[in-house]
């Protein structure tokens, strides 16, 4: 069984990362030709990065679009990331600092991850407006996350799994050193459907992570009138027309 | 066109939203464009046999030209925030006038045909599963339908959190269309009659002449003042790109009139050309990059032909998105021109510096009696700027506009600002065939006005868009109010402005 976790996470890992590097790779690549952003909008680089910055840490523009939602989504994102930062105990020795410190947040971290995905989907499901708009593909996504987060609140508080030999065991890993993965169905649950996550990521919705920094409608300065911008198959077209 | 339901005002502080009536709109849609109209814009002239592979192949070029499109596709996650801003979802209450469903339309075909899951799924005939469906016939009739009900206003991009423009989509979905021999008539007709003879309502030079003779004359009697209407005037200072339809519409052809008197007052030289007839660049709504440079182009000769050293624009919206976001990109440098100001600029960017600087007077008693709110057109709004701050596009119209009227009351603030409603004509639906659309696309603009005429005593709205006044004067009687009701900003300045004792 512990072979076979390797491998899966050994796959999984690679599918994500080779995935992820594709899609950003493509969107890095791909220009953007035209001055587009949703005005008013920071007239400087550094002002529109701000403003991504305030869309990703904060949800500005949900903010204003939807109070209920905006509650729902900063409940689930939050704790998702106070829940990953509490992982990277299992991959990191020493531990970092702040990763030790926010370790007594584990239970409310996934609380509030819990509790915003299925406020989520119960929005999802009761609003006709977001049912219409909804592919069950979209409900798979919550389902896998809201099941790995009971998954693990349930060794958390209930079934208690060998977190050391966890630990071990992918610290062994990153070092092409297989060891042995305890013997306990929660975890081998939470770890498969957490595996197949790491798949699916490059090739979902989940995209909407690196992708936010792409958008050009968020990231682009304000200045056409002061600067030409003018991409490559543009300069090209041009250079053929005159 | 008596069948049309106009939907029932209720109060912009509750912001109503309608329950789904699907198909509501299935029927809308504009007439295809046939052959004399695709042709001359090299498009093929009816729908070609292979449609689906060109279509598909169209598809892929513009996922790799356009960042927004490719990263677009990807990124939604459904989460609905969207599907309450649209103003056509508002007014008709059909789905798939709410931006996501609209984007998905075109998401669809791309999760089929362009991402490994929709491939795999597709295959063995589970895409239903992500989204993704096959591109039919069905399919791209669907397109033709809805994509032309989306007036690319960009007000669902500010309340999506990744920004995600819906525009961007229905601009390429018509691009593709196009490219297969499926456009649509109204933009690809007025984008020939700009090729042809120089404007979008096909106003030939020696008509148009005449007309701006007429003008002068009716100038003279009305002030006693020599306020002129050049054309083509070589040397000199400003070169004035107005939409065409300031030349003889109404309201519009009174904001050409206070631009006129606004440069005379000032003492500034101006010119029209015969060349650049037209502000407005339908080149953007069909999503050509090369038409909509094609069309920019000849601003460029005329500002070179006629040695100015200023570009100005009139009051259009869409042709500002143009000129201010896109301009320098499509048809710069502009080192041949005076440095001291931005290029392009706006009249009321003009105006209101003149102002300021105490350049030109103004006597509110010209206006008297109005009671005043304006209208932020969308692309004004949300897609350009005017002055050097962000967000001047709302100070500065305002700003002229309080300068020229006894009262001003802005109008609910969930539909101004960058919050603005379309007019429900803009983005290549200011055609007749589609007045059910345009009339109930007009709803949530009609409910922030029925407000301040009801609680505030507003008498007429200001508007900064020929597309604008044209919808309004069209749309405003449907829902009993009178066509006059919608002013040109510089309407207003024309009726205020002190002409010949400021010196
Ligand atoms: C840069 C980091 C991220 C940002 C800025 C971000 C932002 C957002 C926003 C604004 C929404 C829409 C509101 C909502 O429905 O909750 C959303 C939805 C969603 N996010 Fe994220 N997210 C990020 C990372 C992630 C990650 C890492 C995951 C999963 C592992 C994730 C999973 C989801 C899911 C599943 C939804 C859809 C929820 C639904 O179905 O209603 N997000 N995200
Ligand atoms: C290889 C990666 C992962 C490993 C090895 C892992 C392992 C574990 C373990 C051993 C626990 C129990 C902790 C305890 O008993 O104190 C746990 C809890 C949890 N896991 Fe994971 N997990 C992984 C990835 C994830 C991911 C990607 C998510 C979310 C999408 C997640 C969500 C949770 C939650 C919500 C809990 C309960 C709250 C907490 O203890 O922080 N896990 N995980
Ligand atoms: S751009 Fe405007 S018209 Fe088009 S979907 Fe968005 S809100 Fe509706
Ligand atoms: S708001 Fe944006 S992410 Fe949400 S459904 Fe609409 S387009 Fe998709």
């Amino acid at each position: 069984m512990s072979t076979l976790f390797a491998i899966l996470f050994y796959v999984a890992f690679a599918t994500l990362v080779a995935g992820l590097g594709f899609k950003i790779a493509q969107y890095a690549r791909t220009p953007a030709p035209l001055k587009i952003p949703t005005t008013p909008a920071p007239l400087t680089q550094s002002g529109a990065a701000f403003r991504v910055a305030r869309e990703v840490v904060v949800f500005e523009s949900l903010f204003k679009s939807n109070k209920p939602l905006w509650i729902f989504a900063i409940l689930f994102h939050f704790g998702l990331f106070v829940v990953l930062a509490r992982h990277l105990r299992y991959f990191q020795e020493p531990v970092w600092f702040p990763v030790a410190l926010i370790q007594p947040l584990g239970v409310w971290g996934g609380l509030a991850m819990v509790g915003g995905l299925l406020l989520l989907t119960l929005r999802r499901m009761l609003l006709t407006r977001i049912a219409y708009i909804t592919a069950p593909g979209d409900y798979i996504m919550l389902g896998l996350l809201i099941a790995i987060g009971a998954s693990g609140m349930m060794m958390t508080t209930l079934t208690h799994t060998d977190v050391v030999a966890v630990k071990a065991f992918f610290l062994g890993l990153m070092r092409f050193d297989i060891r042995a993965l305890p013997a306990d169905p929660v975890l081998y649950a939470h770890l498969a459907m957490v595996a197949l996550l790491m798949i699916v990521f490059p090739f979902s919705k989940l995209l909407h992570a690196p992708g936010i920094f792409f958008s050009p409608t968020r990231n682009q300065s304000d200045d056409p009138r002061e600067k030409r911008h003018l991409c490559d198959w543009a300069a090209k077209l041009e250079a053929e027309r005159n | 066109m008596a069948d049309i339901q106009i939907p029932v005002l209720g109060d912009p502080d509750q912001r109503e939203i309608p329950s789904l009536i699907p198909g509501a709109m299935a029927g809308s849609k504009p007439y295809v464009a046939q052959p004399p109209h695709q042709e001359p814009l090299g498009f093929p002239g009816e729908l070609v046999p292979d449609w689906q592979e060109k279509a598909l192949g169209r598809m892929g070029d513009l996922l790799s030209k356009y960042r927004s499109l490719q990263v677009y596709m990807d990124i939604c996650v459904k989460c609905g925030a969207c599907t309450d801003k649209c103003h056509y979802f508002l007014g008709t209450g059909d789905p798939k006038n709410m931006p996501v469903a609209r984007q998905d339309l075109f998401r669809s075909v791309y999760r089929r045909y362009f991402t490994p899951a929709g491939k795999m799924l597709g295959a063995v005939g589970l895409g239903g599963l992500i989204g993704a469906k096959e591109f039919t016939k069905d399919l791209l009739d669907e397109w033709f339908n809805y994509f032309h009900q989306c007036s690319q206003c960009r007000r669902c991009s500010v309340f999506c959190p990744y920004g995600i423009d819906t525009a961007e989509v229905s601009m390429a979905a018509r691009e593709i269309m196009d490219s297969i021999g499926y456009g649509q008539k109204y933009c690809n007709e007025i984008i020939g009659k700009v090729h042809k003879i120089g404007n979008n309502l096909g106003l030939p030079g020696p008509a148009l002449i005449d007309n701006l003779e007429g003008l002068e004359e009716d100038m003279k009697d009305e002030t006693g003042q020599d306020v002129r209407f050049p054309i083509d005037e070589e040397g000199a200072e400003v070169l004035l790109v107005t939409p065409s339809a300031d030349f003889f519409a109404e309201p519009h052809v009174l904001g050409l009139i206070g631009y006129a008197k606004v440069f005379h007052g000032a003492g500034i030289s101006w010119t029209l050309s015969t060349k650049a007839t037209e502000a407005g660049n339908f080149g953007m709504f069909i999503g050509n990059y090369e038409q909509m440079r094609k069309i920019a182009m000849r601003i460029r000769e005329a500002a070179i032909e006629l040695k100015v050293k200023r570009i100005v624009f009139g009051e259009c919206g869409h042709a500002w998105r143009v000129a201010y976001s896109f301009l320098t990109t499509l048809v710069g440098p502009w080192d041949f021109l005076d440095p001291r100001y931005p290029v392009p600029q706006h009249i009321l960017e003009v105006t209101n510096g003149l102002i300021k600087k105490g350049g030109i007077k103004l006597d509110k008693s010209g206006n008297d009696k109005m009671v005043l709110t304006v209208h932020d057109s969308c692309n004004v709004a949300r897609a350009s700027r005017m002055g050097d701050f962000p967000g001047g596009q709302f100070v500065i119209p305002r700003e002229v506009i309080k300068s020229c009227v006894p009262k001003f009351v802005d109008m609910h603030p969930d539909t101004t600002h960058e919050k603005t409603f379309c007019c429900g004509g803009g983005g290549g639906l200011l055609t007749d065939e589609l007045m059910d659309i345009r009339v109930k696309g007009a709803k949530p603009r009609m409910e922030a006005l029925k407000d301040v005429v009801d609680n505030q005593g507003v008498t007429h709205m200001a508007s900064m868009c020929a597309i604008c006044k044209a919808q309004f004067t069209k749309v405003l009687p449907y829902y009993g109010y009178d066509r006059e009701m919608v002013v040109s900003v510089h309407q207003l300045v024309s009726n205020a402005i002190i002409l010949g004792n400021n010196d």
